[in-house]
């Protein structure tokens, strides 16, 4: 118990010591920030120019209804960034001058969520901040905006971890081309149009996608419009919210520590 | 392990294949304690996968082993405190300054903060670092970024240094800098192995080199040993014109009993003898007897060089003797 304690505390400093090393990008490399940006920019375009032309099941304003996919849809992309990183460092050799050394196994990958976990929380307030910009608004009182954006970086967190696996499965320029099997999946969601809207068997695909989990939960705790319930999955979107990415995390996280130990290029 | 006490290192019949291709086909090596031992050998021939195995790095596919007296598959975690890896490229975080890149290591190999301050600057002193050591790697030269490499590498005074490729892509300041660093930490008890595709670098540092190709090793020894494989001292004559360079050629492999290496290009024959002076005069004199133009003519003791071609005598890769 003793030992497992201390291999636990070990992976937990090892990990902080890793994961600052990550963070101090963001002190020394401002155009990160201008990069980050970018994306919460665009939403906000994409709010005034489609704001008028959609109408949301249910009824409500369309803008409400699209800030919580475009969360989500930001938390998802996340993956890519990750990624990145990781075959970039396996690239480069840290990693193998890392897997060489006595420290925790799941050291490095434990400070790359942690570093990733932090850059996440930069997005999502510049996001949020962009969202209120737009007329956003949560209805449901700070408690449970809170656990909406708990909910966020959650998904967010599980999504670290699919990204560091495939990082270390994948070739740099796989990782790099990432994004084009990655929008549709967050297309084909809730994120910007109702599943009942869509022809039935796509709007069943789009409901069960997990990322409309996560969506529908916010809306909900937000209070914004859009949530419909008749299907079982609409119904347990709260529930489903946490169980997709804790199955993700259960999945993923033991998967990335054994990939990493027996990494061999 | 009975016989290897002395042994920082043993290797018996390593094997790995990625795919249908076969890195390493029994590869055996045993380093003495406190030694510098060069693996040489061409690319592919083998010699990152061993370093590889013997870092725990890579599982290998059959054979066994050890390193500080640890197995290296089934003991990893303790042959990783016991040695320092320098790869090819220097592993090396690019946001992070040579202090702080040498501080986070440190806290890796858990030593605490204090002790891992302490070390840093005793080594950005050993490795000359002190003035770079607030700048970010990005404004480090090739050279001072593989100096912080092999600090990093360095950090515990390890038992064994595996250092691949150390000085690859570095200019010759710059290489010999490296090399008084390796030997500094050789001073301090840990032993090293190295790669290399240079014979000189071999030759400068190693106690014990093995020649490796199409992954085993084709011979081992001392430096001196293996040029004294080759043979001994070696005439080399260069013609005024490359007419009658093959006739000459043929009238030398008469007089020493072998062919020798011919060079067209630079008009040159290049043969082994046995009596230094009396065949140099005599051959001169034959040579001239002929009406060879003869424009220069010297001795040389056999170099690693020769070595290699000898060990790795593939088709293709050897100089084709004149025929």
């Amino acid at each position: 118990m003793m030992a497992v304690l201390g291999r636990a505390r070990w992976a937990v400093t090892d990990g902080w010591v890793v994961g600052r090393a990550n963070m101090i990008n963001w002190r020394r490399n401002p155009g990160l920030i201008f990069y980050c940006m970018m994306f919460p920019i665009m939403t906000v375009v994409f709010g005034y120019v489609f704001g008028s032309a959609m109408s949301v099941a249910g009824g409500g304003d369309y803008r409400e209804f699209l800030m919580p996919g475009l969360f989500g849809q930001a938390m998802m992309f996340g993956v890519v960034t990750s990624m990145l990183a990781v075959t970039s460092a396996v690239s480069r050799g840290v990693t193998d001058r890392f897997r060489s050394m006595p420290m925790a196994q799941s050291g490095v990958a434990l400070g790359r969520s942690f570093a990733d976990m932090f850059s996440s929380l930069i997005e999502l307030t510049i996001l949020l901040g962009c969202g209120l910009l737009v007329g956003w608004r949560w209805h449901e009182g700070p408690g449970k905006a809170l656990a909406a954006l708990g909910l966020l970086l959650l998904w967010r967190y599980s999504l670290i971890w699919v990204g560091i696996y495939l990082g270390l499965l994948l070739p740099p320029e796989a990782a790099g081309a990432a994004y084009v099997p990655l929008l549709p999946l967050t297309m084909l969601a809730n994120t910007f149009v109702s599943p009942e809207k869509m022809p039935g068997w796509l709007g069943a695909i789009a409901e069960w996608n997990p990322l409309s989990s996560t969506v529908s939960a916010c809306r909900e705790l937000f209070g914004n419009p859009g949530v419909t319930g008749g299907s079982w999955v609409a119904e347990h979107a709260i529930e489903l919210a946490v169980a997709w990415p804790v199955l993700l995390l259960v999945l993923f996280v033991p998967l990335s520590v054994r990939r990493y130990r027996t990494l061999s290029r | 392990m009975s016989g290897s006490a002395k042994a920082a290192l043993v290797a018996e019949g390593l094997r790995k294949t990625y795919g249908s291709e076969t890195a390493l086909d029994g590869f055996d090596l045993v380093v003495p304690e406190g030694t510098v031992c060069a693996l040489l050998g061409p690319n592919g021939a083998g010699k990152t996968t061993a370093v590889r195995i013997l870092s725990t790095l890579l599982k290998p596919d059959g054979g066994r082993a050890l390193v500080a007296g640890h197995d290296v598959t089934r003991e990893a975690a303790e042959v990783r405190r016991n040695i320092g890896v320098t790869g090819q490229y220097p592993a090396v975080e690019e946001i992070l300054t040579g202090r702080e890149n040498l501080e986070m290591w440190g806290r890796l190999y858990h030593v605490g903060r204090r002790e891992a301050q302490r070390r840093t600057e005793e080594l950005l002193e050993q490795f000359d670092l002190t003035e770079a050591a607030d700048k970010r790697l990005k404004h480090y030269s090739g050279g001072m970024r593989r100096r912080l490499d092999l600090a990093a590498g360095f950090f515990t005074v390890p038992k064994v240094l595996f250092l691949d490729e150390p000085t690859t892509g570095l200019d010759p300041r710059n290489r010999n800098e490296v090399w008084k660093m390796v030997r500094s930490m050789v001073e301090q008890g840990t032993t090293v192995l190295l790669t290399t595709q240079y014979l000189e670098e071999a030759d400068r540092l190693a106690d014990q080199i093995s020649v490796i190709d199409a992954g085993r090793g084709v011979v081992e020894g001392t430096p001196e040993t293996l040029k004294s494989l080759v043979g001994g001292d070696r005439i080399v004559v260069t013609l005024a014109g490359t007419a009658d360079l093959a006739a000459a050629a043929a009238q030398v492999a008469r007089f020493t009993g072998t062919e020798p290496e011919v060079d067209a290009e630079a008009r040159r024959i290049d043969a082994p003898v046995r009596d230094r002076v009396g065949d140099l005069v005599e051959i001169v004199q034959m040579l001239r007897g002929q009406g060879h133009g003869v424009v220069d003519v010297s001795l040389r003791r056999p170099t690693l060089d020769d070595v290699f071609l000898h060990a790795t005598n593939r088709a293709g890769r050897r100089k084709e003797p004149v025929g």
